[in-house]
């Protein structure tokens, strides 16, 4: 703080305390001080944080309000001691709760040690049965002198500061006497929250492995002897498992009419060929963007692709790659399969080749198809766009 | 980048200095790549094991990182097969103690994730290669001889991955600061092509076929872009791998 002023620490704090001697300002001055001026490091002070904590203001007038109503009920009742009483405890509490609030973690952690640091309050992390017993007496002894002044100096009306002296010191004495206690309440309070929520966590992962990854295994081992049917199951349920551990979504979530970019289309293309075809189809997508009618076309053509791949080349695997850049939208379809010679091939594939160029050719697309009988088949589809990539 | 594989011929010598002569790939006394095998599912080691046979010369095998550190450390294998996912630190603690005190023994990283940030960050820590636990046996003997012989090896994913880090249109990074190295922050036109096939299936063979050069060729373009995924300073790189999780 005095760095902030630019005065030595020291000259700051005897200042303080010579006011503090003085009237007893010094010391409200130093904790206001305190709360305005930022730490040093930290951009805002913790005054700051408190107003500009939403929650928190809202706290406060809510426990303000239903503090003026006891007030005036008792006041109502004649019971003004009660009232006077009430007041500073209160607004001690109020201001100590926002501090607490309001402080961040470092600060904390300071706050802490000063309290870890009193003797008397200390007791919670010595924990000796002596130090308990000192704590209530010297606690209940404040809180009674305090009580007394009060009652005292009801009578001489007037002698506010006296008053404030005595609550102080009554407020004091409870804090040494409870404070250990609130503090372990506290603790253990968010303790037991965290601990619920871990609980519930788990139990929303044992029933999602239980829902896909247990069914899955149990139908592998029914179909244990169908090589083909095996690696489909796995495929399937590697491809729900890593959606649901990398990119958040549960197993058996997927809405098709949410696909709205190439990367979603083309993982959708990879889950439904390797289900109804039982070979792998290795996706790789370089960039993502939104789809267009073209893409879309230029999608269906390489799905028409793929599943073509999977049903004639007689390669277990088809590779499909994607790749998105800022003119246009390329998809290579490839199988290392038994491939064809282009220019002798019956009607029927010449036919599907000429499906999947017309598709792409009627938004402005290519299409090329390339294949050399024994090495396998690779069809290139390209789609030229304006759209930005994502 | 020609990786700096001088394979030691000459016998005693250095061989001697370096335990029983740890770089090329025909080191082991009857010329198979000694190999050495880190993953804490004890199911998977004993199938790669199997799946490996006689092709390689397996020299030992850990299921925990401090182990494999010590084992490696006094084995010195050509090659070590290292899981991604292991408790404390995971492959990439042991890529990392090892490349301090043996920068001459190689990793292959192997893994059941495809996610970028575990891929980019094992070949960062170290690794020359990155290969899917579903890959056959024959090809992941091949890709160990390719690490051995220092050469890198991508899987279509890996390739896809690098393509996109690097993506070649100024406007997809519009928010990354100018590089400090230029050479090691942009992948080459050339070196583009190769990483394109390899996307695409090809293997290095065909890739070098497909593009009228040697396998040779083809090699130092994959070795070079390794390097420059290894060396980059581009903190865009961590950090794309660490978005691309989150899409």
């Amino acid at each position: 703080m005095s760095a902030r002023i630019g005065v030595d620490v020291n000259v700051v704090r005897i200042l303080f305390v010579v006011l503090a001697i003085g009237g007893g300002a010094g010391l409200t001055l130093y904790v206001l001080a305190w709360l305005v001026f930022p730490r040093e490091g930290a951009t805002t002070s913790i005054g700051r944080r408190v107003l500009g904590d939403r929650r928190t203001v809202g706290l406060a007038l809510a426990f303000g309000s239903a503090l003026v109503v006891v007030l005036l009920v008792l006041a109502a009742l004649g019971l003004g001691f009660a009232g006077n009483l009430l007041w500073p405890v209160s607004m001690a509490v109020c201001g100590l709760v926002l501090v607490w609030r309001g402080a961040d973690e470092e600060e904390r952690a300071f706050l802490h040690e000063l309290v870890g640091q009193a003797p008397l309050l200390g007791s919670t992390t010595h924990g000796t049965r002596r130090a308990t017993v000192l704590r209530v007496a010297v606690g209940t002894f404040l809180a009674c002198a305090g009580l007394g002044g009060l009652v005292a100096s009801r009578n001489p009306a007037g002698n506010i500061v006296a008053m404030v002296i005595a609550a102080n010191v009554v407020i004091v004495g409870f804090l040494v006497v409870f404070g250990p206690w609130w503090l372990r309440l506290a603790r253990d309070l968010s303790l037991e929250r965290r601990e619920r929520v871990r609980t519930e966590e788990r139990a929303a992962m044992a029933a999602t492995v239980h829902d896909s990854v247990l069914q899955t295994l149990a139908l592998i081992q029914r179909a244990a002897g169908d090589q083909g049917e095996v690696t489909r199951l796995a495929r399937a349920q590697e491809r729900e498992l890593r959606a649901w551990l990398f990119e958040g979504r549960p197993p058996g979530s997927f809405d098709e009419s949410a696909v709205a970019t190439v990367t979603q289309a083309v993982s959708v293309i990879e889950r439904d060929v390797e289900a109804d075809h039982r070979v792998a189809v290795d996706t790789v997508t370089v960039g993502d963007c939104p789809l267009t009618d073209g893409l879309r076309a230029l999608l269906s053509a390489a799905r028409e692709a793929t599943v073509n791949a999977a049903k004639w080349s007689g390669a277990s695997t088809v590779s499909l790659f994607v790749e998105v850049e800022s003119t246009r939208v390329s998809v290579f379809v490839r199988d290392r399969g038994k491939g064809f010679d282009p220019d002798a091939v019956d009607r029927d594939r010449q036919g599907i080749a000429e499906s999947i160029r017309a598709r792409v050719a009627r938004h402005g697309g290519s299409a090329v198809v390339r294949s050399v009988p024994g090495q396998g088949t690779e069809v290139e589809l390209v789609m030229p766009t304006t759209q930005d990539r994502m | 980048m020609s990786p700096d594989v001088s394979p030691d011929e000459s016998p005693g010598g250095s061989g001697a200095r370096r335990g029983d002569g740890s770089s090329g790939a025909a080191s082991a006394a009857d010329g198979r790549v000694r190999v050495f095998l880190v993953d804490d599912h004890h199911l998977f080691l004993s199938g790669v094991r199997a799946e490996l046979g006689d092709s390689v010369d397996v020299i030992g095998d850990a299921d925990e990182v401090a182990a494999a550190i010590e084992l490696i450390g006094e084995r010195l294998p050509d090659v070590v097969l290292v899981d991604v996912h292991m408790p404390d630190g995971g492959g990439r603690a042991v890529i990392e103690a090892i490349g301090r005190t043996h920068p001459e023994v190689r990793f292959l990283a192997l893994s059941v994730s495809d996610a970028a940030e575990d891929v980019i960050g094992v070949i960062r820590a170290g690794a020359r290669g990155y290969v899917t636990k579903t890959i056959s046996g024959p090809e992941l003997t091949g890709a160990i001889r390719r690490v051995a012989d220092g050469d890198a090896v991508f899987s279509p994913r890996l390739a896809g991955f690098v393509l996109d880090a690097f993506a070649a249109d100024p406007e997809r990074r519009g928010d990354m600061v100018p590089s400090f190295d230029p050479e090691l922050d942009q992948i080459t036109p050339r070196e583009r092509e190769v990483l394109r096939l390899i996307a695409r299936g090809y293997a290095y063979k065909e890739v070098a076929r497909e593009l009228s050069i040697s396998i040779k060729t083809v090699e130092s373009h994959v070795s070079a872009v390794l390097r420059k995924l290894q060396l980059s300073s581009r903190h865009q790189l961590t950090r794309w791998a660490t978005e691309r999780r989150l899409l």
